[in-house]
């Protein structure tokens, strides 16, 4: 690994971004624009906004995110520069670390407009604090960019990509606690939603809009959050083979 | 653009190979693209690698390069297997299509595969020369028209000035005062000891190489220089020989 060349990666990626208005505009806007969506929705029931609005701030980033780095690392792949990259002095780690810094810069800046738009000009209202709010925000969106790295390994079109959404990302929504409850779920159930890191975003969310403290059981939602995205770089970069057929 | 410590790398003599293959075998989906493959590939020459489009040329060239899994045999670039962590700066690969940020400019894909590999400063604009686009630094590749395309795609191979060139296909869509300008760059080139492997369908490309391998259905046919290849089939053009050596073999 390279701390120049992962750097490098992470500036090349976010210099393609600059070009392409469309796609930031999506990333920046779609999540901003839903979630005014869900407050325009709730007009007359002020405290279901205030219940249902942080589950949302951790999974709108986390769906943009996810669907939008898989379907760019795709594009690196069918264009044949990830191939050209590979048969340079790259290592595989660097471009896995690359892509999560430069999409985990748009995450950021996501996160911070969809907390200043719900918290600030729409009234949302938790009892924990704001920044906490965005934090979560951040480290799901920053999931999403590398769940989306590592299911990239396993598409060959950006169609099958596409596809992954659906596969792997609505079953989280499901499961996440956002209809019935976690504990509520059929034991099965409730084992399965354990494993899925967007159920420990939305606990956190959860539990920031309930109590004013941050207490353990934040801090441990946040680190099992933090250990699936490290996981998902690893394993994306276990994933991503130099030689192909 | 050349000359930086190549003779350090103690391959300078000639008739050392550069790419030595034995019993290179590739299959693909169950079926053998490359059954058994051998050859080896001199330093400091340009060898042509010649066949009709889909007999294998291109999966010879990932094999040389390192990026191609194959089922058998051994491929050693420069003494090492193809494919080692320290060829990564020695070997330049130029794919078929171009392989370059079509969303980025000229300048900006330039400088960062000049960071990746750990091109020297200056090598950019050199390179840039080289290909004919020292005026053309600020334009998206994705506006450039497909010989353009495929210039900036050879100038990133240039970069690390690497002792082995693959070139699949670089010339095709280019006019032909720029083809020519781009043969005398590699001729150059292998004269200061770099070693080019460069593929084409086009038969008439053959006679500015030193050495030709000629490839049908994943074998080699033929291995010898341009001038032996003509005489030893008694024809007067390269597509002619070709042609003969097929129809021996498939009467043989």
């Amino acid at each position: 690994m390279n701390p120049g060349i992962t750097l490098a990666v992470a500036r090349r990626v976010l210099l393609q971004l600059r070009r392409d208005h469309r796609t930031v505009a999506m990333l920046l806007l779609v999540p901003c624009a839903l979630l005014t969506l869900l407050w325009w929705m709730f007009d007359r029931d002020v405290s279901a906004f205030d219940h249902l609005g942080p589950p949302l701030l951790a999974m709108f980033p986390f769906i943009v995110m996810f669907l939008v780095t898989s379907v760019t690392t795709l594009r690196e792949r069918s264009s044949g520069t990830l191939e050209r990259l590979l048969s340079m002095p790259v290592a595989k780690l660097d471009l896995l670390l690359g892509y999560s810094i430069a999409f985990g810069v748009v995450a950021l800046v996501q996160a911070m407009l969809a907390v200043g738009l719900t918290v600030g000009l729409l009234g949302l209202e938790v009892a924990g604090p704001v920044w906490a709010l965005a934090l979560v925000a951040v480290a799901d969106a920053v999931l999403g960019t590398t769940l989306g790295l590592f299911v990239s390994a396993f598409a060959e079109t950006e169609f099958q990509a596409v596809q992954f959404m659906p596969a792997v990302v609505i079953p989280q929504i499901l499961l996440c606690g956002l209809f019935v409850p976690r504990g509520a779920l059929p034991d099965v159930l409730h084992g399965v939603s354990g494993v899925l890191p967007l159920s420990y975003a939305v606990d956190s969310m959860q539990r920031l809009q309930e109590s004013a403290s941050l207490t353990g059981d934040f801090w441990y939602d946040l680190l099992v959050i933090s250990a699936f995205v490290v996981a998902a770089i690893a394993l994306g970069a276990a994933t991503l083979r130099r030689r192909t057929a | 653009m050349v000359n930086s410590g190549r003779a350090d790398h103690g391959y300078q003599a000639s008739g050392v190979a550069a790419v030595e293959i034995a019993r290179l075998r590739v299959s693909r989906g169950g079926q053998d693209v490359i059954p058994d493959l051998s050859a080896s590939i001199r330093r400091g020459e340009i060898t042509g690698l010649l066949g009709p489009s889909g007999c294998g040329k291109t999966t010879l060239m990932r094999s040389i390069v390192g990026v191609q899994r194959v089922a058998g045999g051994t491929v050693q670039v420069l003494g090492k297997p193809a494919g080692s962590a320290s060829l990564r700066r020695r070997v330049g690969y130029v794919t078929q299509a171009p392989s370059v940020y079509p969303d980025l400019t000229i300048d900006e894909n330039l400088a960062f595969f000049a960071r990746v590999v750990g091109a020297p400063p200056g090598s950019v604009e050199q390179t840039l020369a080289t290909v004919g686009l020292e005026a053309a630094g600020d334009r998206v590749v994705g506006r450039l028209s497909g010989g353009q395309r495929s210039r900036v795609s050879l100038a990133v191979a240039m970069l690390s000035d690497p002792d082995v060139l693959v070139l699949d296909e670089p010339t095709v869509g280019l006019d032909p005062v720029l083809r020519k300008q781009l043969w005398a760059t590699f001729a150059a080139l292998a004269s200061q000891g770099a070693t080019i492997l460069v593929s084409s369908h086009v038969m008439d490309e053959a006679e500015r190489c030193d050495r030709l391998l000629l490839m049908r259905e994943g074998v080699l046919i033929a291995d010898d220089s341009p001038p032996a290849l003509l005489a030893s089939t008694h024809t007067s053009d390269i597509e002619s020989a070709f042609l003969s050596l097929v129809d021996v073999e498939v009467s043989s």
